[in-house]
This record gives C-alpha cells, sequence and structure tokens, in this order.
C-alpha cells in the first residue's frame, strides 16, 4: 500500500517538475528563471525524500540536505548579483 | 508498523505530493511575476513539510530511536524560503518589473522602489 502511494506522489512531483522545467525554458524574464530553479531544488529534496521511502534507506538524507543548502545559496547570489550587479563589493 | 502510523504517513504524503504540484502548476499558469512569487513559496512550503513529516514518522517507527534529519531539513526550509521569496520580490521591484493592472495598492511600489538606506 504504501509502495504505491510513493509512486503515486512521485508522479505528482513529477509533473510539478515538468511545469517548472517549462516555466524555466519560457520564462519572460531573468527573475521568472531564477524562481522556476528555486521551485525545482524544492521539488528534487521531495523526490530524493521518496525515493528514501521508496527504499526504506535513510542514507538520501544527507543528499537532500546538500540540495537544500545550495538551492538557498544560489538563489540569494543570483539574487544578489540580478540587484547590485557584483556578489562582492 | 502498526496501522494507524502507515495511514498518516499515507495521508500525509499525498497531501504534500498535491501541494507541491498546486505550487507548480500556479507558477505555470499565473499571469505576472509577483502573483507566480506567491505559488511556490507557499504551496510548495506546506507540501515539503508534509512530505518531510512523513518521512520522519516512517523512519521513527520502523527503526529505534527518532530520526531527526528529516526535521533538520524541515527547519532548515521553513527559515530559507521566506528569506528567498523576499530577495526576489526586492529584486524584482528593483528591476521595475510591471505588476498587473488590478494590484492592490500599486501607487506604493515607487515610494518602497525610492527609500533611501538608514544613515
Amino acid at each position: 500500500m504504501l509502495t504505491i502511494v510513493v509512486l503515486i506522489s512521485c508522479t505528482f512531483v513529477g509533473i510539478g517538475l515538468l511545469l517548472n522545467l517549462w516555466r524555466l525554458l519560457k520564462g519572460p524574464s531573468v527573475l521568472d528563471r531564477v524562481l522556476a530553479l528555486d521551485t525545482m531544488y524544492i521539488n528534487s529534496i521531495a523526490l530524493i525524500v521518496l525515493l528514501g521511502l521508496y527504499f526504506g534507506s535513510p542514507l538520501y538524507f544527507e543528499g537532500a540536505l546538500l540540495i537544500a543548502m545550495l538551492g538557498f545559496v544560489s538563489t540569494a547570489a543570483l539574487c544578489k548579483y540580478l540587484v547590485r550587479g557584483d556578489l562582492i563589493e | 508498523m502498526s496501522l494507524f502510523v502507515e495511514w498518516l504517513v499515507i495521508i500525509l504524503l499525498l497531501l504534500g505530493a498535491f501541494f507541491l504540484m498546486v505550487g507548480s502548476i500556479g507558477l505555470a499558469k499565473l499571469p505576472d511575476f509577483y502573483t507566480r512569487l506567491h505559488a511556490p513559496t507557499k504551496a510548495s512550503t506546506l507540501g515539503i513539510g508534509a512530505v518531510l513529516i512523513a518521512s520522519t514518522l516512517f523512519f521513527s517507527v520502523n527503526q529505534e530511536g527518532i530520526s531527526v534529519k528529516e526535521l533538520v531539513i524541515t527547519l532548515f526550509l521553513f527559515i530559507t524560503a521566506p528569506i528567498t521569496a523576499h530577495m526576489m520580490g526586492k529584486a524584482a521591484m528593483h528591476k521595475e518589473k510591471k505588476a498587473i493592472e488590478r494590484t492592490r495598492n500599486l501607487h506604493l511600489q515607487e515610494p518602497a522602489r525610492n527609500r533611501q538606506p538608514p544613515e
């Protein structure tokens, strides 16, 4: 039962990732693409956690934590660059 | 694993996946950047929180001891999601991106953009 539910949730998250990819490719401005990339980070964390549930192994959380930190740092750096035109002044 | 915990995990997983998809649909469909900012920062945060709590429950019951790593991820995401949303909104405001016509209090955008930092 839990396996089927995990697969259904993976389908939902995968549809979300495809929609984000569409916004990333189409997005009229740079900031739309940054926002789409940030959402893709969050959806990939969910996908990795679901993979850990599917295999029943707690080894995947280090990867999820790493992706969460990378997502925050990259989004903050991109926003700073877009506002100031420079990262370290 | 008891039946009650299994159903709780199932409900939380379905809720989380549904809200993650709602956030992505909002990101794809809404009309301008400021409205698009709402969908992933609220709905996706709720979705990822539900998925991570389901995972915490599953691994806490299946193995000995409480599993804390998911809670760390949840805490980190709940702290950083508003910060990134605020930074992106501010970047959009400084880039003078157009909001749609029926945005409320649209006249407040100009003074907010011209505000100077305190001396």
